[in-house]
């Protein structure tokens, strides 16, 4: 096991120092002046400018460009916001909390919702249920989330005044305490809800294939056999199995789920990245789009990196594939 | 060829969206052929509801929504076309180099390609688009840097599991180049699985550029699905028109390309007939 994680940490370095450069190359490939994309297009103070041209050495050659880069992203220097008059790593990782607290429970929901139905289509295979779910993918594989979101606002929130259609927390009301974490859930639901459909639908293609390969192995027979009722068999037998690729199918589609995450936020004003990102974007705050991708594409990469030891430890198939005595 | 159409037209769903698809292209070239019509006219009757002047209602200029869902498939066609040609020659000629001679290439194409798989590819675009300017050439350009790495993993597994055959050394005793043989022998033999990967990316192509207009990051003078929603999103209190049929537009779009890809690839793979 212990070789198994370093080798995956062994991959993981390079990936995110490739992300690094990528971002490096962004900057300067882009025509125009590299300086507009390290401070935007918001006014600065007299003279900032000319500090991050010292700071980023961009008066040197490239090569020393790339290594003051480097330097400057190792220090969490990842610039200065002055349209939110905040350091950049700051903003985004306060940010990102309020995306996590609408993306956890999403997924969640996603997982548990696509895996039972998995479980309820899996023994009669070709049956309308089952074709539904099949159906049910595809089509979760062609909606723009965003565009879920509206059609759930104005179902939900406008044509059915039921639930706040926007933000996450009422304007007009000062809560506090228990009223208000009330509040805030009674906003999150339709921005959750909005993930989670659309999530539900790429799990439950995957739990479905992986339930079907279960139900096919000799030990279901051997289950069977020594006189489980069928119910015993797939709760017992089948799930832990037919779990694994929905454990990975969630950790890899980590970076997919961000990218909704932030289109939703943009639908339902939610304050989380999406949000900030819209709103550099209306700003030219070039320095904190460059801050969101960053921080998101290491994240993804950490998320791809435990969903790997998630997953050898949950299956010794895996891990023993990397060396014998791993 | 002939097996190639029987067993296409046995997925209905591929028959359903090949349909849709011809049909959205006469409309897209309908659309812009046809003299005197402008999606941009201005009348006097804003945000007015669904009604028999106006299938779809108005927008806030007081603009024809459904002249609007018309005129947008040029948009979302020439765009998710485009794209998918360019990242599908640039994914071939990458993937089969890499599948073909191996070695270092092979090396660095399956680490850069690798890269893209790990990075959230939409931040990637909105951010690139944003920095660069955001006219269409931008957005297909940024789709092809995104998208050309899945059909190039596809295109190497083609090719080295094609060179290992015997015609090829057939030819090559023959006294072709090594080119020649990539070129005129393998690759048209690798092209079936390619064809349907691409479709897929014309998909995804649509999908992403409606996603980056929808955050704003298309020209304001172009007509496109995204960039109506994007409209709606400020009016979904007063007119849920502005956003249900441009929508609609895109995800029936996109479902049409997704099951036409999966038809494509079905049919084209002999194993997967007895479905």
């Amino acid at each position: 096991m212990g070789r198994y994680v370093l080798a995956r940490l062994a991959w993981a370095g390079p990936i995110v120092i490739a992300i690094v450069v990528a971002t490096f190359l962004i900057i300067h490939l882009v025509p125009g002046d590299p300086i507009q994309a390290l401070v935007g297009d918001f006014p600065t103070p007299p003279g900032y400018a000319e500090q991050v041209r010292k700071d980023f050495g961009l008066d040197q050659p490239l090569s020393t460009q790339l290594w003051l880069y480097l330097v400057n992203l190792s220090q969490g220097n990842l610039g200065f916001s002055f349209s939110n008059r905040q350091p950049v790593l700051n903003l985004v990782l306060d940010r990102a909390q309020y995306t996590l607290l609408i993306m956890i429970p999403a997924l969640t929901f996603a997982a548990l919702l696509g895996v039972m139905m998995a479980l309820a289509a899996a023994p009669r295979a070709g049956g309308l249920f089952d074709s539904g779910i099949t159906a049910l993918s595809v089509v979760g594989f062609s909606i723009p989330i965003f565009w879920l979101g509206q059609i759930l606002m104005i179902a939900f929130a406008i044509q059915l005044p039921w639930l706040p259609a926007q933000g996450m927390v009422s304007a007009r009301e000062s809560l506090t305490g228990w009223p208000w974490a009330r509040d805030v859930l009674w906003h999150m639901v339709l921005p959750v809800f909005s993930i989670t459909i659309f999530y539900v639908a790429i799990v439950a293609r995957v739990a479905r294939a992986s339930v079907l390969e279960a139900l096919s192995q000799d030990f279901v027979l051997t289950a069977r056999a020594k006189g489980l009722s069928r119910r015993t068999v797939l709760w017992q037998h089948v799930l832990p199995n037919a779990m694994i690729p929905v454990v990975t199918v969630i950790g890899y589609n980590f970076g997919h789920s961000l990218t909704g995450a932030i289109l939703v936020e943009t639908v339902f004003a939610w304050p989380g990245l999406g949000n900030l990102f819209i709103t550099s974007i209306g700003n030219r705050d070039y320095p904190v789009l460059l801050g969101i991708f960053l921080v998101t594409a290491i994240a993804v990469v950490i998320a791809n990196l435990i969903t790997d030891i998630l997953y050898a430890a949950l299956d010794p198939r895996v891990r023993s594939s990397y060396g014998k005595h791993a | 060829m002939r097996r190639f159409w029987q067993r296409f037209l046995a997925y209905r769903a591929g028959l359903a969206s090949g349909g849709y698809v011809a049909l959205l292209a006469v409309v897209a070239l309908v659309t812009f052929f046809w003299p005197g019509l402008d999606p941009h006219q201005i009348s006097d009757t804003a945000m007015a509801a669904p009604s028999l002047d106006h299938l779809f209602g108005t927008d806030e200029l007081g603009r024809d929504m459904l002249l609007g869902v018309l005129y947008g498939s040029q948009v979302s066609l020439a765009v998710g076309v485009s794209a998918a040609v360019g990242a599908t020659l640039l994914g071939v000629m990458l993937g089969a180099a890499a599948g073909f001679w191996g070695g270092w290439l092979d090396l660095a194409v399956m680490r850069i390609s690798e890269m893209f798989q790990v990075v959230p590819s939409f931040i990637l675009a909105a951010v690139i688009v944003s920095l660069s300017g955001t006219g269409l050439t931008q957005v297909v350009a940024v789709i092809v840097l995104l998208a050309w790495p899945q059909i190039a993993r596809i295109t190497r597994g083609e090719v080295m599991r094609i060179k290992q055959l015997e015609f090829v050394d057939a030819v090559r005793c023959l006294g072709m180049r090594e080119w020649e043989i990539l070129a005129t022998e393998v690759v048209p033999n690798a092209v079936a699985p390619v064809l349907a990967a691409g479709t897929l990316v014309v998909a995804q192509a649509i999908l992403l550029e409606a996603s980056l207009s929808f955050l704003g990051l298309s020209s304001a003078d172009i007509i496109s699905w995204g960039r109506m929603l994007n409209a709606g999103q400020r009016f979904l209190f007063n007119a849920w028109w502005m956003s249900v049929f441009p929508g609609l537009a895109i995800f029936l779009t996109v479902l049409a390309f997704n099951l036409l890809g999966d038809a494509v690839g079905s049919a084209l793979n002999p194993r997967t007939i007895t479905r």
